[in-house]
Order: C-alpha cells, then sequence, then structure tokens
C-alpha cells in the first residue's frame, strides 16, 4: 500500500497512529519525558511534580447529545492530567476558527468551556485565536494545553500494572463516539445516545483518596476501551483478563453497533477512566467509585495475570475466549 | 428472544456444549458461508470450546473478499473521474486493487461517500443534481433486494444521474461450485441465515440431493451458532443429508417471495468471476435492459482491468476451506489489517482478519 499520505486512520487511535508517533515524532523530539509515552508529561519543578499536556480537538458537528466541542476541549485535557494522578490546575485555549462562523456557535461553545473549566475546578488563563479564510478549517478547531500539580505520594506509570491488580471501569463505554457518529446523521439511525462528556477531576481525586495502590489509570478516548487495554499490557509485560458479560454497554449502543459491524470496546469515551489497583484495594475503591456521580455504574470488568504476556484476552458470555487486539485502522461500517 | 435472555440461559448453553461433545466421535470439517458467521464465532470464542476434531472453517460467504481485484479497480476508475460521487460500503474503503485502494483515492481527492443503504446513494444523487453519483453494488441476495428497490426507486423520480456499478453475488451457485471441486472436504453447511431470509431453503436442496451433504441455516447468536452445529452432528450420526432450518424466527422454507419478485424484475443473472473460484455460470447479476440506462458500465467507458491476484497471497485458497490464513506465509507478515495484501484480511468479516485480529 503507499504509504506517502496522511490517511483518516492515522488519526485513529490505533496501530497507524502509533506508528505514526514512533516514526515521525519520537525520534526527532527525542527525551525521556515524552519517551515515556503517558496520557501527559510529568516533570520535576521547584521541588514538586508538575503535569502537562495538549489536545487538539476537531468534532463534527460541533454540538451534539451531551457536549460540544467546548465541553469536550476542556475535559480532554483535564483528564488526561487527572490520569496521571495531578490535579489540573490552568488550562490555554486556542482557536482556529473558519471565516464565516456565527459568533452566537463561538459564545455557545465558550460558555461550555467556562462550565465545564468550574466543574472541573480550573481555570482557563491564557488564549489566542487565528481566524482562517472559508474552506481552510472546518468551522471551528480548539486546541487546549493544561498543567497540573501531583502530590508527592502519588506516582502512577503505564509500566507499573502487575499480576493480581484489578481492573476497574466507571461505568457505560462507547456512549461519546456512538453519539457523534449518531449526530453527524451520515448513517439513517436514530438513537437517543448522549455523550458521556465529563471532567474526572473529582472521581479520580476520590479515588486517590482511599488508595495509596493504585498503578495507573487510563482515559480510553480514542481507540477505545480495547486500545487503553493493549497500551498497557503492553507496557507492564502482562496479560490482561476482561469478561464480556461484566463490561457496561448500553442496549443502544450494542444495537447500533450490531447494524453498523462495530465493536463497542474501540469506541471512544469522554468521560471514562479504567483503574488498575492492587487486588487488595479494588473493593474499597469500587465502593468509593460508585458513591461518586461519575461513578455510579462502575464495575470491575477483568484482573491482571502473568501470562500471556502483552496480550489481552476476554472472556466471552458462552465461556470461551479470545484475543482482543489493536485497532487496525478506522472502523468502516459494513455491507450487511 | 433478545440478546440479554439468552445469553443468560447458560444452562441451555452448557447442555449444548456437552452435546456437541458427545456426537462429535470423528474429525469433521463444517464451513459457514455468511460473513457475519465468521465474526460472530470467533467474537464469542466458539472455537475456544469446541471438541478438538470439530473443525469450523469459513467459505466464500465476505461479499468484499470475493470482489476481483479488476472490479476494485473500475470502482476506483469512476471514483477519480470529474464530477463524480463514488457511493459505496465502507468495507470496501481499504480493498487494494492494482493500483491503490478506495481510501487512498478519498485521499487524492476522488469524492467517495460512504453509505449504509442504497437508497442512500439515490438520496445523495437527488440532493446532488449536478453530480453522477455511482453506487458500487457489493452484496449477496441480502443486499440484492435494497439494490433493486433504489433502482426502482431511481427510475420512478426520474433521476437521469444515478448509475450502478454491479458486482453482486449469488450464494448457491458459489456453493455448488465448491462442492464441484474435488480439492476440497466438506462435511457440512452452516447455511447463512440473512441470506436465507430472503432465498428460503429450495436453492440449497442440491447439496443435500446431489452431493450428500447436511445443511443447516443458523441465526447468529452464540446458541444459535451452536445449536446448529448440534443439528449437524446429528445428522451425520444418524445418516441424513437434509437442509434444516434452526433459525426458525426469521427465516421460513419459501424465503421472502416479494423480495425475490422484486430482484428478478430488476436483474438478469450472468456469468461471474469470483476472487479465489474463478468465473461461476450465473453467479453473478446485471441490470435488465429496462433499467439499463442506470448501469455504469454502460453509461461510462471504463477500459478493461487486468485480472491480477498479488503473489503469495492464498486468499483463493482460503476462500475454498483449502487452507486457514496462517498458513500463508504473508499471515501478519506483510499482510495485515493495516496494510493488506488480499482481500481476506480487509473486510472486517474475512478470515484472514478474524484470525489476525481475535487470535487463532
Amino acid at each position: 500500500m503507499n504509504k506517502d499520505k496522511i490517511m483518516l486512520a492515522h488519526g485513529a487511535g490505533g496501530k497507524l497512529s502509533i506508528e505514526l508517533v514512533r516514526e515521525v515524532f519520537l525520534p526527532r523530539f527525542d527525551n525521556r519525558i515524552l519517551d515515556a509515552l503517558e496520557d501527559s508529561a510529568v516533570f520535576e519543578a521547584d521541588g514538586g511534580r508538575l503535569d502537562f499536556t495538549t489536545d487538539a480537538f476537531v468534532v463534527k458537528p460541533l454540538f451534539f447529545p451531551g457536549g460540544d466541542i467546548g465541553t469536550l476541549s476542556v475535559c480532554g485535557t483535564v483528564n488526561d492530567l487527572c490520569m496521571m494522578g495531578a490535579k489540573p490546575l490552568y488550562l490555554s485555549a486556542s482557536f482556529i476558527i473558519e471565516e464565516g462562523l456565527p459568533i452566537e456557535t463561538l459564545d455557545r461553545v465558550v460558555n461550555s468551556m467556562k462550565l465545564a473549566a468550574r466543574d472541573a475546578g480550573i481555570s482557563i488563563v491564557a488564549g489566542d485565536t487565528k481566524v482562517v479564510e472559508k474552506g481552510a478549517a472546518d468551522n471551528l478547531f480548539i486546541t487546549t494545553a493544561g498543567v497540573g500539580k501531583i502530590q508527592d505520594d502519588v506516582n502512577l506509570s503505564s509500566s507499573s500494572v502487575a499480576a493480581g491488580d484489578a481492573v476497574i471501569i466507571n461505568g457505560f463505554i462507547g456512549d461519546h463516539e456512538m453519539a457523534v457518529l449518531l449526530a453527524r446523521g451520515e448513517f439513517d439511525l436514530q438513537g437517543e445516545v448522549k455523550s458521556d462528556c465529563a471532567p474526572l477531576s473529582g472521581l479520580v481525586a476520590a479515588i486517590l483518596s482511599v488508595s495509596r495502590k493504585i498503578k495507573c489509570m487510563r482515559d480510553p478516548t480514542r481507540g477505545g476501551l480495547a486500545t487503553v487495554l493493549n497500551e498497557i499490557a503492553g507496557a507492564s509485560r502482562v496479560g490482561i483478563i476482561i469478561e464480556e458479560d461484566k463490561i457496561p454497554v448500553r442496549e443502544e449502543v450494542r444495537t447500533a453497533c450490531d447494524l453498523l459491524g462495530f465493536d463497542p470496546l474501540y469506541l471512544a469515551n469522554e468521560g471514562k477512566v479504567v483503574v488498575f489497583v492492587d487486588g487488595d484495594d479494588a473493593e474499597k475503591v469500587l465502593e468509593v467509585m460508585k458513591t461518586h456521580p461519575l461513578g455510579k455504574n462502575s464495575v470491575i470488568i477483568g484482573e491482571v495475570v502473568q501470562e500471556p504476556e502483552s496480550r489481552v484476552l476476554l472472556k466471552t458470555s458462552i465461556k470461551g475466549h479470545r484475543v482482543v487486539g489493536l485497532l487496525s485502522g478506522e472502523q468502516f461500517p459494513r455491507i450487511c | 428472544m433478545n440478546r440479554k435472555s439468552k445469553v443468560d440461559n447458560k444452562e441451555i448453553l452448557d447442555k449444548l456444549v456437552k452435546a456437541i461433545q458427545s456426537h462429535t466421535s470423528q474429525n469433521y470439517s463444517f464451513m459457514e458461508v455468511c460473513g457475519t458467521h465468521t465474526v460472530a464465532i470467533f467474537r464469542s470464542g466458539i472455537r475456544s470450546i469446541l471438541p478438538g476434531n470439530l473443525r469450523v472453517i469459513s467459505g466464500p460467504g465476505c461479499p468484499v473478499c470475493v470482489t476481483p481485484m479488476a472490479e476494485i479497480d473500475e470502482a476506483i476508475y469512476l471514483a477519480k473521474k470529474d464530477n463524480v460521487i463514488l457511493a459505496t460500503f465502507g468495507d470496501l474503503m481499504r480493498v487494494p486493487g492494482n493500483e491503490g485502494s478506495l481510501l487512498q483515492a478519498r485521499a487524492e481527492g476522488a469524492r467517495v461517500k460512504i453509505i449504509l443503504s442504497p437508497m442512500d446513494a439515490v438520496l445523495l444523487a437527488e440532493r446532488e443534481r449536478f453530480s453522477r453519483v455511482i453506487l458500487f453494488a457489493v452484496g449477496f441476495e441480502t443486499t440484492i433486494p435494497p439494490i433493486a428497490i433504489a433502482i426502482k426507486e431511481a427510475n420512478r423520480r426520474g433521476l437521469k444521474n444515478f448509475f450502478v456499478l454491479s458486482s453482486m453475488r449469488l450464494i448457491p451457485p458459489a456453493m455448488e461450485a465448491l462442492l464441484s471441486d474435488k480439492k476440497t472436504s466438506i462435511d457440512g453447511f452452516i447455511l447463512p441465515g440473512h441470506v436465507s431470509v430472503i432465498i428460503g431453503t429450495k436453492p440449497y436442496r442440491f447439496i443435500a440431493e446431489r452431493f450428500h451433504a447436511p445443511g443447516v441455516v443458523t441465526g447468529f447468536e452464540p446458541i444459535d451458532i451452536l445449536q446448529g452445529l448440534l443439528m449437524l452432528l446429528r445428522q451425520k450420526s444418524e445418516g441424513r443429508s437434509e437442509i434444516e432450518i434452526q433459525y426458525r424466527r426469521a427465516v421460513t422454507p419459501e424465503g421472502n417471495v416479494k423480495a425475490m419478485e422484486v430482484l428478478r424484475e430488476v436483474f438478469k443473472v450472468r456469468d461471474s468471476r469470483w476472487r479465489g473460484l474463478g468465473i461461476i455460470q450465473d453467479s453473478g447479476l446485471k441490470l435488465k435492459d429496462k433499467y439499463a440506462p442506470f448501469d455504469a458500465r454502460k453509461h461510462f467507458d471504463i477500459p478493461i482491468m487486468p485480472e491480477n491476484e498479488p503473489p503469495g497471497c492464498i486468499c483463493g485458497e482460503i476462500l475454498q476451506g483449502i487452507r486457514v490464513p496462517t498458513q500463508c506465509a504473508l499471515f501478519g507478515k506483510r499482510c495485515t489489517p493495516e496494510n493488506p495484501v488480499g482481500p481476506c484480511m480487509v473486510s472486517s468479516e474475512g478470515s484472514c482478519a478474524a484470525y489476525y485480529k481475535y487470535g487463532n
């Protein structure tokens, strides 16, 4: 296959995205902090540890059930900071605006950012706007960057997960991507699915307050739960076994997936966290998660084992098992 | 029955698995001929709970996989033409032709639109009056009636900018070709659920009558598939060769008579090339004369595309159930879902993609 052009799949969070990072960016930027490939960059400053990250947001349509590009741009960056156990502090926001965008649209988006920032307990302290000619952007692109502070006794990493750890998720998977797909109206499907887009700072603070044995947290955004589990299995050189019957998927999402030939394990989420915690603390952490509004449907979906190394297995409803691999390219709706 | 109540029925499941084990006294190879079965079998982990001497192999049941490269090339050729929008089902996007895929054509500026239903292409043509919309019509009996209805609807609406690139195929002739080929040894068929909703069971009778192999039309839930396998095993142990229906909640012996009428009104059979299986008599469809103005091959001057197969690719033998994906030297090395060489790796319903994604 001709590989000299960027394809949409390079941005889908699966294998091609990883290749792009490894072949284009890592060799050139070449530094220890980036090489860790965590959700955000952790570094020492003035005796403490800071956490820094950035994310660009391009979503069509700008508004969808459960959120909009504004909510997303705040939550995405806040959540990446939270995943390293940081308390998010400040965000910057840059706007690339296509000429002709109604000011009222921008107003609504910025208002959503205000509300999300309030929920997350952060301030947006710097920003930039650029306007480009019609056709040079699609309505509105937003890039946010954020900084947070990590408490001294919190030390999370994708490589510290070990056999015996439990895997917990805070509720239904796939809602965000399915909500956006349906809102796009390209597929003539109707549905009541709402995006789960939400800042996870409160839930994560609650988790960290009850256990010192949290190994790692990840938000399963692009590429979904399957991608996160594969990344962790690879980084920690462990096996992960999850149980199909325990993974929460809404009936609407499952039905739409069946129709389109999609697998909910690969759908993006924007308000979910996968927690890897020492088995001894699993129940305690699950309890506190369930008391938080964003964790009511939390459940232990699986466990970490020694073998097979770097692989994710799914125990199916019929007591069979299969491998859960990395997403290959975009998910495309199938013929029948 | 909804998914949940079925899945909760652990007792039935246990009984089925035990019954399958007790009926598998010798080696059997059963073939399914439907991409949805391929995926369901892999996704539910059925292979991991079957006895070792019971093999379930995938046949030519994935419409994307059996589409010859030359037809992909025709679609790419048309997509690159001025003022054309090619409307296609999503899983055709990545299939490599001789020069790239539709996905690459789109990256280079061709207008390729993914649709879910053939009617979407008609509506697109109506919206885009100044473009020529070409439906890349790939599919089996399940997809063909909606394509026929879309063509009739385009005719009724008087659309002059809607065309169909026919790449439709019929399942029973392909099964007949497989059974006639001495290289394959198939002990019975898990027959496709969706296709059979349309065609019923009569077109499969030759399997039992001429080739003395049993067939069971089967649904797509894990319990359906296990039950279908058990029904095949029972026929084997009782020495019967019949066409039975497990998927009774959707399939009748007569099929969908109205859908078949529409199909016959719009299309006539023609010989058609299948990837890996060669030319099979009366296994394809073309538009009848009345609908010829919608035939893309008549309206556009499409050059004859070469019939190449990528060197080293054994998709042909995989589609016939002679070999399995892991026996291919390219599998997982040069041929991966990101960089597919053969069609069975491209479609999510292809055997190679399923082996690759869900492990063996």
